[in-house]
């Protein structure tokens, strides 16, 4: 699947979408052609096209070396970008949750829902290969969802992201979690543009899950302990799964909870809420700053 | 997985430099990839072969250039070469590294016609 847009093999719809075509946003980035419909509608689900890029060989002339130095990843990044500064205007606070399939992130995003959605703007975007299950369960507690099929991609990317903003009214000053799909690897690479980055990790998985998916554990900034209601079941080893995340990543903050008890979870919306306000409040310092800047010339 | 991705990112970003530079195929790619930065290299290759079938760089060889990987240890106060995310500083031991180099994951060079 392309990085930019999801074409190709993948087959990526985002619900709701209601145009076939591939015109209703700029494509003028590609230098590829697209000889296919590459968003496909099917009822509210939306589904990003599929079929290769094309290019044609034209004239052969004589070989050159060309310098061009170009990170690969240059077009998801410039995505997440105009989404980071998309969800600033609004002051909207992201948060992009990896994790393994099955350690619990739609039954915490329920029961996190459940807690904040009286007071505070709420939307989810929720990625899985298949299915809209999870943003029905999510729309089960009032809050819109987006459901972004990403066929057989493995990871959601900030091209789909940005097309699932599209859905969305009025958010502003709002959290949106974005669900990513359930794997450790992929996502770790694909900026969507969150402020943060959150792992959840289940007490029902092995406590060395830093040390073997290291780039997840890397790129968050929170790790959350989730099902540790189970703990007296198991032999998970609490210190040693935080010492082992704090290896691959000396800054990350752990919390230890269940969503279904409720334990900790105290403790989790109270990070929600400082970082929340933590990043308006640097808007509104820069902002300041930029302000004084400009008085300074009058 | 998501080395196909990448491959597909390699293809755009050969198409649009195709019209700046003014190329009509790609016969070699050198790429930098740093031990860090979450690339197989042989399924990248793999993939690499798949995705450029009907594209400017079609039959392209691929070379990958393999950079080393360093941190800057906040015990030593100096960069020391690493390998893993999750390795040690090689001189005291501290995992209070913060990597500097080996992430990275760009095309260096084309050899184009």
């Amino acid at each position: 699947m392309c990085t930019v847009c999801g074409c190709s093999e993948g087959n990526v719809r985002i619900e709701g979408e209601l145009s076939h075509s591939h015109e209703h946003h700029s494509h003028d980035h590609h230098t590829h052609s697209h000889d296919h419909d590459v968003i496909d509608e099917q009822g509210d689900n939306l589904h990003f096209g599929k079929g290769p890029a094309h290019a044609h060989v034209a004239g052969m002339s004589q070989s050159r070396m060309v310098q061009i130095e170009q990170d690969i990843l240059v077009k998801n990044d410039r995505y997440a970008a105009i989404n980071r500064a998309r969800f600033e205007a609004q002051s909207l606070f992201v948060l992009n949750l990896v994790s393994s399939p099955g350690s619990g992130k739609t039954t915490l995003l329920t029961e996190t829902i459940n807690r904040i959605k009286s007071e505070r703007k709420v939307a989810v975007i929720e990625g899985d290969q298949q299915t809209a299950n999870d943003a029905d369960r999510i729309r089960e507690t009032g809050v819109p969802a987006i459901q972004v099929n990403t066929g057989k991609g493995c990871h959601l990317d900030a091209h789909m992201v940005g097309h699932a903003m599209d859905k969305f009214t009025d958010l502003e000053g709002g959290i949106l979690f974005i669900e990513n799909v359930g794997n450790l690897v992929c996502p770790a690479a694909f900026d969507l543009g969150e402020a943060h980055k959150v792992a959840i990790l289940s007490v029902t998985e092995g406590e060395d899950k830093p040390l073997k998916y290291p780039d997840m554990f890397h790129a968050a900034e929170l790790m959350i302990l989730n099902k540790v209601d189970l703990l007296p079941h198991l032999s998970f080893d609490v210190e040693k799964c935080i010492e082992f995340a704090r290896q691959v990543n000396p800054e990350i903050k752990v919390i230890q909870l269940s969503a279904t008890s409720g334990e900790g979870m105290s403790e989790w919306i109270e990070w929600l809420d400082q970082n929340r306000k933590g990043m308006i409040q640097n808007r509104i310092d820069q902002l300041a700053a930029e302000m004084n800047k400009f008085k300074a010339l009058i | 997985m998501h080395e196909m991705s990448i491959a597909e990112g390699i293809i755009q970003v050969l198409e649009e430099q195709a019209t700046e530079q003014s190329y009509q195929k790609v016969k070699t790619v050198w790429l930098e990839i740093g031990p860090l930065a979450m690339i197989e290299t042989e399924a990248l290759s793999f993939c690499f072969e798949a995705v450029t079938r009907d594209t400017l760089a079609e039959r392209a060889t691929l070379h990958i250039i393999n950079t080393t990987g360093e941190a800057f240890c906040m015990q030593c106060l100096k960069n020391v070469p690493i390998s893993q995310r999750y390795d040690s500083c090689p001189e005291c031991g501290s995992h209070q590294l913060q990597v500097v180099a080996g992430d990275e994951m760009r095309i260096k060079e084309l050899e184009v016609e």
